[in-house]
């Protein structure tokens, strides 16, 4: 059976680790190859790499940065922020990884995803959604978070999917870094609008918090500060999940 | 340890794939004609991206009949996911290119009420030299339906039974990622390695 998967994000900016709360307020917490590795080690299922700095301030994804993490670990490895080109897809690639997530150019410019994705195949491009309620709905917001499309997340997500896009990697941008629990509803929503993977992601705090997203029908589930900031092993997080019924890989 | 030759199937991701060897003390390079393709003690046939561009690449850079070769002389080659069904005859996923046709088949689209993508970790059971039983990572929309008998066999379940990798002496495909795999990818390789 397809087991659940359970994914340590890294945010990063200029090299180093960070986390904020809302996408703001960054705090350093590590070095990316070492941090990964350990994640590796206590079983991580694939690793996620966001250079949130790079749409703000517009420039592509820190490669060498990337080329370290992939020579240290034996386990997938996704990268995005600031993507807004096939060539920066490509770039990123050649550096090392394994899928390239979009996310702010791809609501500018949905083509982009058709491109990338016939150009290196669907499995290889997911497309990232910042998602925040609005009213009775979930809209996209772009840039960080810092712009409120009229978007809403579903139409995004399955129109995002039929042009190529292999997998969701899925935000909420209320919960990120809140520590409050994953935003099940909008979980729910995605998961039900699309036939590819969903990695839930945003408001983790325990691992009762990822038994429930894959319950709201998330493929996978991602975590940053609960793992940066050392209060659950993903090993413990496994064995929670195991104990829920969910196959694992331990 | 000679070196691995890595075929170049275009768009394929080959940073992942060095890494591993790497991590093997086992120098890779990526071929540049035919010749290479026969010399090699050790040729890796990857593949990420489409069916058709695949095969494109393949006879562009003309290797279509070298790679064939192997497999008739039964020298060591490791082909894996989309490298894999290459050496079948044809794919759903470009109607119109022909594959290697080295094994007779095609490969079909994942169908049923599952996710596809199928991404992740599965458990594949083998019971092969290089193929053996453990949790693979796999990224695929196609598989394979069915391989000749001479081959050994390892399978997995989703949307139903299908085949994650074949095995006969040196010659090993995977529709899995033995690259991405952790450990037990890691593992596997360097018994191929040993073939």
């Amino acid at each position: 059976m397809l087991t659940a998967r359970v994914i340590p994000c890294l945010d990063f900016v200029a090299g180093r680790v960070v986390k904020g709360v809302q996408f703001q307020d960054l705090r350093d917490t590590g070095d990316p190859a070492s941090l990964a590795l350990q994640y590796e080690d206590q079983g991580a299922d694939e690793i996620i790499m966001l250079d949130v700095s790079a749409t703000a301030e517009s420039r592509s994804s820190a490669s060498s940065t990337v080329a370290d993490v992939r020579k240290r670990i034996s386990i997938p490895l996704t990268v995005g922020g600031g993507v807004r080109s096939v060539d920066d897809v490509q770039a990123l690639l050649e550096s090392g990884a394994d899928k390239v997530s979009i996310n702010t150019a791809a609501v500018a410019n949905p083509m982009l995803i058709c491109e990338a994705s016939d150009r290196f195949g669907k499995q290889c491009i997911v497309i990232a959604i910042d998602a925040r309620k609005y009213h009775d709905d979930f809209v996209v917001v772009t840039n960080s978070g810092t712009q409120q499309t009229l978007l809403r997340a579903s139409d995004w997500a399955m129109q995002a999917t039929t042009f190529g896009a292999g997998e969701v990697l899925l935000t909420s941008w209320d919960r990120d870094g809140t520590q409050s629990g994953y935003d099940l509803l909008l979980i729910k929503e995605i998961a039900e609008s699309v036939q590819v993977p969903v990695i839930a992601s945003g408001g983790a705090s325990h691992p009762n918090d990822m038994v429930l997203a894959l319950r709201a029908g998330a493929s996978a589930v991602l975590a940053a500060s609960i793992l940066h900031d050392k209060l659950f092993t993903i090993s413990e997080i496994k064995n929670a999940l195991k104990t829920a019924g969910y196959e694992v890989r331990l | 340890m000679s070196e691995v030759l890595i075929v170049p199937t275009g768009t394929a991701n080959l940073a992942s794939i060095e890494a591993a060897f790497a991590r093997l003390n086992t120098p890779t390079r990526i071929a540049t004609g035919a010749t290479d393709i026969d010399q090699a003690n050790h040729v890796v046939l990857p593949g990420v991206g489409s069916f058709g561009a695949a095969m494109e690449a393949i006879k562009t850079h003309s290797l279509f009949d070298s790679l064939c070769r192997r497999f008739d002389e039964q020298l060591p080659v490791l082909a894996i996911c989309l490298g894999m069904q290459l050496l079948f005859e044809g794919s759903e996923e470009s109607p119109t290119a022909k594959g290697l046709g080295i094994i007779k088949g095609h490969a079909a689209r994942l169908t049923g009420a599952i996710r596809v993508p199928h991404m992740g970790w599965n458990h594949i059971s083998s019971s092969g030299f290089v193929l053996q039983s453990g949790y693979a990572y796999f990224a695929n929309s196609y598989r394979v339906e069915s391989v000749s008998k001479d081959w050994s066999t390892a399978i997995v379940e989703y949307g139903g039974k299908w085949i994650a990798g074949i095995e006969k002496g040196p010659l090993v495909a995977c529709q899995f990622h033995p690259e991405l795999s952790g450990e037990w990818g890691l593992n596997m390789i360097s018994r191929w390695l040993r073939c």
